[in-house]
């Protein structure tokens, strides 16, 4: 396929990219840097829509590119080579696509930067590991690019180095993932002892044939797992996702919510044959999900940084998705994935124009009656507030109500849950959304003074977002409506999908019993926010269960208590008790008592040290005299 | 014969140097190592990958003892003769804008060391290769204590004596095999490893062998002498004793332990699993809590050869396979660190991780060569320290899967106590210094970049350094069965 050898460049255009802004320092001027790095994600967008064309033309085909020999296992030869099927194609697309919008966002965005090139080198990174993690025809290229994006996610959460604040934020993001790819590194150890490949044809083939329930199954596909919840914010390692909003804002809406963290659950979708095989795993996955939407979506209740507010959301919707791949709905998660993509980068840049034209400011508190003078960034806000909200027909509908009704046919108890973490999403976005917009101005005379529409470059990027958030879902529609899904029909046959056929009445009932529920949501926030003025009082001032909530349940606090703490003490110990006082006493004991011993033998000798080197040194040198003459 | 020129090539430069003036030295020296390098080049290009151990040197020397003076190079060889002759220029251009007193010794001895270094890494008879790895000590002996701290004198005493104790352990071994050899009594390697050795004797001379490497590596709790030796020792010291000597230890493993004392590892392999396993928690636990930028290098490398040793005592494929490729990773980032624990000293006075800070501020190269650095060293994907890292745990975990997880701990601790290191000394609040303080000089700037390219290259490319070694892999793991 020559189509396909070409694609083989996608990841190379922002590498380029990166080689040539890191390079040259800050000798290429902020509008060269801006457009080059653009451009260079814009090409790769170009190629992977002709990859997508190409996919789209031929049902079942993958085709694999080797790019060359990587590392010799063992004796089997693994390759460095990508994969383009059906389901990378529509990461790739994501990617480049939202990846591009973001982009040109941060031009505006970064404008007054003093390192604006060096953001944009990132950038170009990350989005270069981004294409390695979705294009890898094997685990360890993918695991290349999960790590890669690691990096570049600390990189850019620590992007402002003076602050140290920033720096721990970006350090705790690494280290959490961390944790979480150590066990995806034994389960790729694993999976290598087991079936001596790691390219995923040869593996999911081999997997397939040992049956459903096996032990090792479990083990490996929960390591996985657990590798995910690092990546992708789950319990219990999602605590640095929120942390990480210490980056500039169009990092934390490229990769702290539409691209990167969503990462764990493409790979569970791409090892899909290894999770259908270990149900088991499938509900503890659920489960994790369920909670993790759950806890994220009470926390977001009573957030006021705007930023904060979106990260909890994202940690949420993340835990959505996991619990349509815990019921095995893997083309339903993907599907979120890509909505969530559209209407959660929105956000995230619409945060990032507000907290632009307030000079800085990120609490709630302090805003208000922004519509006047942000006009675009408000209504692509309110459209973005209503996808997430999932009032119909914006793309957050489908592919939520998609969610629920997976799940009601798998627990009522999930279903339940998650149908109360919709009405929480709802409540805390349209509290956003009011506070920030309407009602009177609440900062300061001079920040009001300022308030200004953010430019082009950033209003852009948040138009086209509003419009693929508006009609993106209608790809994914339910059957009542009488209309092929699309989406679910173009990855049939990639994945060992369970169909999910749900009465006509359950469907028309959800529907309708949401948009009731939305409607009250809207007019209730409204009274309360908007017509009665109510702003949130102070964060110390919270008290009782709300005080629990605002501070996040304390789970910081407690991981800090009782795994660094105790941790850094028996650093401590190690050091001063073991390494200082017993393995080094006992040797220097040794040593004074052989040195005592020797006192007696000492007189027949000189006892200097330097004597005895001489000796030595003269000695050996005598000796390779000795032979080099033999030699000649 | 091109065995005996690497051997003696560096003693030539020695000659010159003496010779020249005391002025000349740094040049004479690093002319004579990139000589030795292009040696190197030309025995790698004139290797054969499947013709076992080549360039043969094989002559009498005492020969009423039955000692040779044999070597020659197999693909394992060759891998430690090129870390070596690599790493010597860049640990010798490294030092180019100091001048040490007493110049020209220095830099003879820094010779010295390449010679016996070569010769460790090349003698095919046990008695030579004794004779070596003693005559590889007395040069960093000198180096350590004429050029060292404050506290040279008992550290490095201390240093001496303890490797010393511990290759007499590995001679009486020697001896002992030797004498079981038939009559006349060889040293030569071929015949110690056809020797038959009962199962009471491998356990022992296991011991013996292992307790000398353990010491030199080192593996915990044999490491006590390295952290103040490493931190003491001049920066050029500590290169070649964390880049290339502690090599010698994990070397002698493969090439004597592996093939001689099968019966050893049954009885004891598991216990030295255990303290390389777990010496790499232990090791890591403390460099976190480090103060002294040197020396949490210092402990992270005692982690770091930890997880290369347990990869031979898995005695796998794998196992080889990683220990061999990430005796060169850890090789090239050890010295990387080193030398930008030596440019933060040179410039500021100190290494303590709370007076250093926002060097990137100014200085941004610096930052990128320390990230990369850093990186290899934690082993992210696409740089060396992956490759063996991955190839290593490999091994440990056919072996047993828990030392593996035991061992994999190091790509949490690491990120851990090494992104700390960085934020302390790069990252943070502009520093009041002068913004050119810590300017790096045109040879510190070549070496980083050096170092930095084979990280990346030897990370996407490292199949021609595993190709080397592939064959005598496999020789090892046969001559025991």
């Amino acid at each position: 396929m020559v189509v396909m050898t070409w694609a083989a460049l996608i990841p190379l255009f922002p590498l380029i990219g990166f080689a040539i802004l890191g390079g040259s320092g800050s000798k290429l001027s902020k509008g060269a840097a801006g457009f080059l790095a653009s451009a260079s994600v814009f090409i790769s967008f170009l190629f992977s829509i002709a990859v997508f064309a190409q996919v789209l033309g031929s049902p079942v085909a993958a085709f694999k590119v080797q790019i060359f020999d990587w590392i010799q296992i063992g004796s089997y030869n693994l390759g460095f080579s990508f994969l383009f099927d059906r389901l990378s194609a529509v990461m790739l697309l994501v990617v480049t696509g939202v990846g591009f919008l973001i982009h040109v966002y941060s031009i505006g965005y970064m404008h007054e930067d003093n390192d604006f090139n060096r953001f944009f080198a990132y950038l170009n990174l990350f989005i270069f590991f981004m294409l390695l993690l979705v294009l890898g025809s094997n685990f360890l290229v993918l695991f290349a690019g999960w790590e890669g994006v690691g990096l570049c996610s600390y990189l850019l959460i620590g992007f402002w180095f003076s602050n140290n604040e920033y720096n721990a934020a970006a350090r705790k993001a690494f280290v959490m993932n961390r944790i979480g790819d150590l066990a995806f590194l034994i389960a790729l150890l694993l999976l290598f002892y087991n079936f001596n490949s790691l390219e995923f044809d040869v593996v999911f083939s081999q997997a397939s044939s040992i049956g459903a329930g096996d032990q090792l199954l479990f083990i490996i596909s929960i390591l996985l797992f657990i590798g995910a919840t690092g990546k992708s914010a789950q319990i219990p390692l999602f605590t640095w996702l929120p942390d990480a909003m210490a980056g500039p804002t169009p990092v934390s809406a490229l990769i702290h919510a539409a691209t990167m963290v969503t990462a764990g659950i493409y790979m569970v979708i791409r090892a899909n044959v290894l999770f259908v095989l270990s149900p088991m795993t499938s509900e503890i996955i659920m489960w994790i999900g369920v909670a993790t939407a759950f806890m994220a979506a009470t926390i977001g209740l009573k957030q006021n940084d705007i930023k904060k507010v979106l990260a909890y959301s994202t940690v949420s919707q993340l835990g959505y998705m996991f619990v349509a791949l815990g019921v095995g709905a893997y083309s339903t998660a993907l599907f979120h994935v890509v909505m969530h993509a559209f209407f959660k980068a929105l956000l995230f840049l619409g945060a990032g124009s507000v907290i632009h034209a307030m000079g800085g400011e990120q609490n709630i508190r302090f805003m208000g009656g922004l519509k006047g003078k942000l006009r675009i960034t408000h209504i692509t806000f309110l459209i973005a507030t209503l996808a997430i909200s999932g009032i119909p027909p914006l793309a957050g509908f489908f592919s939520k109500d998609e969610i629920l009704a997976v799940t009601h046919s798998h627990s009522m108890v999930v279903f339940t849950l998650l149908a109360i973490c919709s009405v929480f999403t709802a409540v805390y976005m349209f509290r956003l959304y009011w506070l920030v917009f309407h009602g009177n101005f609440r900062g300061s005379a001079d920040q009001q003074s300022h308030l200004h529409e953010s430019p082009m470059s950033m209003t852009f990027p948040l138009i086209v977002l509003a419009v693929l958030s508006t009609i993106g879902g209608f790809i994914g529609m339910p059957s009542i409506f009488h209309t092929p899904h699309y989406f679910n029909e173009y990855l049939m046959p990639m994945l060992n999908m369970q169909a999910h056929e749900l009465s006509h009445s359950f469907e028309y009932m959800l529907i309708g019993v949401s948009i009731v529920a939305l409607v009250i949501i809207v007019w209730g926030t409204y009274n309360y926010y908007v017509k009665n003025n109510n702003v949130p009082i102070d964060e110390s001032e919270e008290k009782g269960l709300q005080k629990i909530i605002q501070g996040k349940y304390y789970i910081d606090e407690l991981y800090e208590s009782i795994i660094r703490t105790p941790l850094q003490k028996l650093s401590l110990f190690l050091h001063n008790i073991i390494d200082q006082g017993v393995i080094d006493r006992i040797i220097n004991g040794s040593g004074l008592f052989t040195l005592s011993f020797a006192g007696v033998l000492r007189i027949i000798q000189s006892g200097s040290l330097g004597f005895y080197l001489f000796a030595m040194v003269i000695g050996i040198i005598v000796l390779i005299a000795l032979s080099f003459f033999l030699l000649m | 014969m091109l065995t005996s020129l690497l051997i003696y090539f560096p003693i030539i430069g020695i000659l010159f140097l003496t010779l020249l003036k005391e002025k000349n030295s740094k040049v004479v020296a690093l002319g004579s190592s990139l000589l030795q390098l292009l040696l190197t080049a030309y025995a790698i290009a004139s290797f054969q990958v499947n013709a076992g151990v080549q360039q043969m040197i094989d002559v009498w020397w005492i020969q009423s003892l039955g000692i040779s003076f044999k070597a020659g190079l197999d693909g394992i060889s060759l891998l430690m003769v090129l870390l070596t002759n690599f790493l010597m220029p860049l640990i010798i251009l490294s030092s180019f804008h100091k001048t040490y007193p007493n110049t020209k010794l220095f830099y003879a001895l820094i010779l010295l060391m390449q010679s016996a270094l070569v010769g460790v890494f090349t003698a095919r008879d046990g008695f030579l290769f004794y004779v070596f790895w003693e005559m590889a000590l007395i040069p960093i002996f000198l180096i350590c204590y004429l050029w060292g701290g404050v506290n040279r004198l008992k550290i490095t005493l201390k240093f001496f004596l303890y490797t010393l104790a511990g290759s007499l352990l590995m001679l009486l071994g020697f001896i002992y095999i030797y004498l079981k050899t038939p009559a006349p009594h060889s040293f030569d390697l071929d015949i110690l490893y056809q020797t038959v050795l009962s199962s009471y004797e491998q356990e022992w001379l296991f011991l013996a062998f292992m307790i000398a490497f353990a010491i030199k590596i080192p593996i915990v709790p044999f490491h006590s002498w390295q952290p103040d030796t490493y931190t003491d020792a001049p920066s050029e010291g500590t290169m070649l004793l964390s880049g290339i000597m502690l090599k010698m230890g994990i070397y002698g493993i493969a090439r004597f332990v592996i093939p001689m004392f099968p019966f050893g590892f049954d009885r004891y392999g598991e216990l030295f699993m255990i303290l390389c396993s777990a010496g790499v928690v232990y090791a890591s636990f403390i460099a976190w809590i480090q103060k002294d930028f040197k020396r949490l290098i210092a402990y992270s490398s005692i982690a770091h050869v930890g997880i290369i040793s347990a990869g031979l005592i898995s005695q796998t494929h794998l196992g080889l396979q990683g220990a061999f490729f990430q005796m060169i990773s850890h090789g090239v980032a050890v010295v990387g660190l080193f030398l930008i624990a030596d440019i933060l000293f040179n410039r500021k006075q100190t290494r303590m991780l709370d007076q250093l800070g926002g060097i990137a501020h100014h200085q941004k190269w610096f930052s990128v060569f320390f990230m990369i650095i850093l990186l290899g060293s934690i082993a992210m994907p696409l740089t060396n320290g992956f490759v063996g890292e991955f190839l290593l745990l490999n091994g440990i975990l056919q072996y047993n899967i828990w030392y593996a997880v035991l061992a994999g701990m190091s790509v949490i601790f690491g990120a851990v106590y090494m992104l700390q290191a960085y934020q302390k000394i790069m990252l943070g609040k502009e520093p009041e210094d002068d913004a050119s303080l810590f300017k790096l000089h045109t040879n510190e700037k070549i070496v980083l970049t050096i170092i930095s390219l084979v990280i990346l290259l030897t990370g996407l490319f490292p199949q021609s350094l595993q190709a080397l070694v592939e064959q005598d892999i496999f020789q090892l793991l046969s001559i025991k069965s």
